[in-house]
């Protein structure tokens, strides 16, 4: 018998419009220690299947149809009370962002022993030693001073192993993971998901893990189970799944992966559900300025580059301490290339992209564009200048865009701010780049909110290529997007490369991505670029050892299917 | 964490600078208080006499510098009107102004909180909504009106509570309570709801606004998941999570209730500060105002130290830069 068994779960939300199915007849079973993983697209509803188990769904969420089934006891009818028995004891949950589902006013120890307490009753005593023995088992160094410190005083990753520890907090048979390591490095990730792993081993606790990551899914699971808006197309053990799919929607989600091993010159893109949009970057090339790239001169020369954050004030100058978040960087970026940086969060790789784009002043050094020092710039006329030739695409699609202006004021804001048109020209140039960028003119009288992630990437991309830049620097452009958007998004930018001789600055943490979009890769640490190589020379050959344990600690995708693909010549 | 302590005293000290200033300048400004002083009978002889004994004949700054010396110690000269030096009047009305005030920003607080938690948690509820309707009244309703209309109804209607003053008060030191006897007391209710009203309503609103916020929170989602009780949940998670907030507004709010108690005061012809302040206006009594000015100031800029320190009590997020320290 299965530890848990769901039968044919349909999950509904009533609008007032139209009944809304989120999850569409599904059945799925985990065993005592096997990892199960979730898979599909946001909006599939592989979090709602958690929620439901968890009796947890929004409102108006309901579930319509279906048992499910802990032990061989049907749980999805009990009342709210009895589910609160549950909850935490019997099943138990980690979310994705550690940093914000702990509480940021209690201290770890008090969150641990309210939970123990709340369910296993015993002395503050008893409940002490064992919150104490639950950090020291997720491997939280040095637990005594640690219990005592708030959540603010950990790490991502360290964050993390507290939520994990809290889900432990009372043995319960299953564990669901939602999103667990997408708010993580890469090298916390891998720790992340060992310590899941072996969690699961060693105390027989099922888990369904929820993500939308093909390389977490390979990497960790044993079953995966893959959805697609509501229904499970397919099922199975994770190196058959991966291996050799057998939907069409899995083999087409499963070609969108980048890959560390495989540079293609294009990504496949979803075909499934038919949603390709076009992008015309052909009708755009016509109206382009023509550019010259002279790629023997780089248009980009960065150096001795540094940035001090103040990180206590004081009064007095000896009594301020700094952070060095760039620390004497220097490289070329040569024309019509694209340029990688990779690192870790706070490598200090998006604070070198702002102080590029000239949002932050600089400390130290010069950064020379085309030949002029632009670093020390103040006169506005000569930044203006410069300016419209620097355009940026932010990480997060949702705040970067102003969510009280319609999207058609949004894309005409840079070509007013530079004057470069008037009156009903700017009224045409903006229709052509909605319509180019694959939104169509009319998006323009919208709002951002009426728009997916992707498309607002698309407004992103408009607005970016608005005053006719020659350097985009694109900031994890895609790390918020799922698989087939960001596809989508990395070929737009490839083609703007190719057809307006476009140079990138491309920063990501996202190694895979980074082998196919870059010609040549920083990897910064701790603010310093420790190797700087062509991309495939990267790849094939790192020389620092950090840069070796970033490539070691990347997913290994070698099981998944390389239907389709085509690697470039 | 002490030299926070000692940067906010220092901007306070300016604030007070600053206000004293303006208080000072009310003297040479607003009105001659010779002519107020002396009546029609005068000669330049008294004229000259009380110009030297007020010490107006000094240069400016010297003026000031004197008034900041005596204000320091609570010496802001003699009343024109009463004659008396105004410590000792502000002394004297002080208690009532204050008891008035503490009782109903208790009342303010204590319901605010309680309403505004009620009404986020049970937000379907028709309790829940009807409390918000009335509130909007609560809002909008000037406090002379709402004054008013609760003298009408318990005073005139129901005779069941005194319409004005403060009843029978027992002198403890230098200080008139009413708390100790039942007339005290039961003058007491109708000026303190009038007063806190509009506070309380705003603090609900505001509980309850940032309660919403809080509880969809992902931590409160992970609260839940790990089983923990409605209760532990609203009341420990999320209440907390949502002071922070609340206290900026209450603090400001708290000072207000002591300063703009005038109105409520007039209403009730209640004997505190607020009611010596509009009758110093109406008969240009200086040496009152400035006093009012700067007691005002004080309480002010000390309330809302207080809250700054209780953020850090709240909130460990804001002692990382004290532990440094």
């Amino acid at each position: 018998m299965s530890l848990l068994t769901i039968n044919d779960l349909t999950v509904e939300f009533p609008t007032r419009r139209q009944l809304f199915t989120a999850v569409d007849h599904v059945d799925l079973s985990v065993e005592p220690g096997e990892i199960h993983g979730l898979v599909g697209e946001s909006g599939a509803g592989k979090s709602t299947i958690g929620a439901a188990i968890m009796g947890l769904l929004d409102r108006p969420g309901r579930i319509a149809s279906g048992t499910i089934k802990l032990s061989g006891d049907e749980i999805s009818g009990l009342d709210a009370d009895a589910m609160r028995g549950l909850r935490g004891k019997k099943i138990s949950m980690i979310f994705q962002d550690p940093l914000t589902s702990l509480n940021p006013l209690f201290t770890v120890r008090e969150q641990l022993t309210e939970t123990i307490q709340a369910h296993l009753g015993g002395t503050d005593a008893e409940a002490n030693q064992r919150a104490r023995d639950l950090i020291d088992r997720v491997g939280i160094p040095d637990p005594d001073t640690r219990l005592d410190q708030y959540p603010h005083q950990f790490s991502g990753g360290m964050r993390q192993r507290v939520v994990i520890a809290l889900a432990l907090c009372t043995e319960p048979d299953v564990i669901i993971a939602d999103e667990p390591t997408t708010a993580l490095d890469v090298s916390v990730q891998a720790q992340i998901l060992d310590l899941i792993k072996e969690l699961a081993q060693e105390r027989q606790v099922g888990v369904i893990l929820i993500t939308h990551d093909m390389g977490v899914i390979a990497d960790t699971t044993d079953k995966v189970t893959v959805m697609y808006a509501g229904k499970v197309v397919e099922t199975g053990p994770t190196s058959q799944v991966m291996g050799q799919p057998t939907h069409e929607y899995t083999k087409s989600l499963i070609a969108a992966v980048p890959r560390p091993t495989l540079k293609l010159h294009r990504f496949p893109q979803i075909s499934y559900g038919g949603r390709e949009t076009r992008f015309a970057v052909e009708d755009m090339a016509r109206h382009w300025p023509k550019v010259d790239n002279d790629t023997s001169k780089p248009v980009f020369e960065i150096r001795n580059l540094t940035k001090k954050f103040l990180q206590r004030k004081g009064l007095l100058p000896w009594d301020r301490t700094y952070f060095t978040a760039v620390d004497d960087v220097s490289f070329d970026i040569r024309a019509g290339e694209v340029f990688g940086v990779v690192g870790e969060s706070g490598s200090g790789k998006s604070t070198v992209a702002r102080m590029i784009a000239g949002l932050y002043p600089v400390d130290g050094g010069t950064i020379t564009f085309d030949g002029q020092v632009v670093s020390d710039l103040t006169n506005r006329a000569a930044l203006d200048a410069y300016r419209k030739n620097i355009q940026m695409i932010f990480q997060d699609p949702y705040s970067s865009l102003n969510p009280r202006m319609r999207v058609d004021d949004i894309v005409a804001e840079p070509i007013r701010h530079h004057k470069l048109m008037e009156g009903a020209d700017v009224k045409r140039r903006v229709d052509e780049l909605l319509d180019q960028v694959g939104l169509g003119h009319e998006a323009g009288l919208k709002f951002p909110h009426e728009f997916s992630g992707g498309q607002r990437q698309r407004i992103s991309i408009a607005r970016a290529l608005a005053t006719q830049p020659r350097f985009l620097i694109c900031d994890e452009p895609t790390s918020a997007l799922d698989v087939s958007i960001q596809a989508q998004i990395l070929n737009i930018l490839k083609d703007l490369q190719e057809h307006l001789g476009l140079t990138l600055l491309f920063i990501s943490h996202d190694l895979p991505v980074v082998r196919q979009m870059c010609d040549r890769v920083a990897v910064m640490k701790q603010g310093k670029v420790v190797e700087l190589q062509e991309t495939n020379a990267l790849f094939a050959n790192p020389q620092t050892e950090y840069a070796s344990e970033l490539l070691r600690l990347m997913p290994k995708l070698d099981d998944l299917s390389t239907d389709g693909l085509e690697a470039e010549v | 964490m002490f030299a926070y302590i000692v940067r906010r005293m220092l901007q306070s000290v300016i604030v007070l600078l600053v206000v004293g200033l303006v208080a000072f300048s009310m003297f040479r400004f607003v009105g001659d208080p010779i002519d107020n002083m002396l009546g029609q009978e005068r000669t330049q002889a008294d004229i000259d006499r009380l110009r030297t004994e007020l010490g107006l004949d000094q240069p400016i700054p010297v003026q000031y510098y004197k008034f900041l010396k005596e204000a320091v110690q609570g010496n802001f000269g003699v009343s024109y009107r009463q004659g008396r030096p105004v410590s000792t009047i502000i002394a004297e009305r002080a208690p009532a102004t204050l008891e008035l005030a503490f009782v109903s920003g208790f009342l303010a607080i204590t319901m605010g909180i309680a309403l505004g938690v009620f009404t986020a948690i049970r937000r379907q509820g028709v309790a829940a909504n009807i409390i918000m309707t009335v509130s909007l009244i609560g809002v909008s309703l000037p406090t002379f009106l709402i004054g008013i209309l609760l003298i009408y109804i318990f005073s005139v209607e129901l005779d069941l509570l005194p319409s004005f003053g403060r009843g029978e008060t027992v002198m403890i030191g230098n200080w008139s309570t009413g708390f100790l006897t039942t007339s005290g007391l039961k003058a007491l209710i109708l000026p303190a709801i009038t007063l806190g009203l509009y506070q309380m309503t705003l603090i609900m609103r505001l509980v309850r606004s940032e309660m919403l916020e809080v509880l969809r929170a992902d931590y409160v989602r992970f609260a839940r998941a790990r089983g923990l009780s409605d209760r532990v949940i609203n009341f420990r998670h999320a209440l907390k999570n949502t002071m922070v907030p609340v206290i900026t507004i209450t603090g400001l709010q708290l000072g207000s209730i002591i300063a703009f108690a005038i109105i409520t005061e007039t209403v009730f012809q209640w004997p505190g500060v607020g009611l010596l302040f509009i009758n110093a206006i109406q008969f240009v009594d200086i040496p009152v105002m400035a006093a009012y000015l700067m007691l005002i100031s004080v309480m002010f800029v000390s309330i809302n130290l207080i809250v700054d320190l209780l953020y850090y009590a709240i909130d460990p997020r804001l002692r990382v830069d004290a532990r440094a320290t």
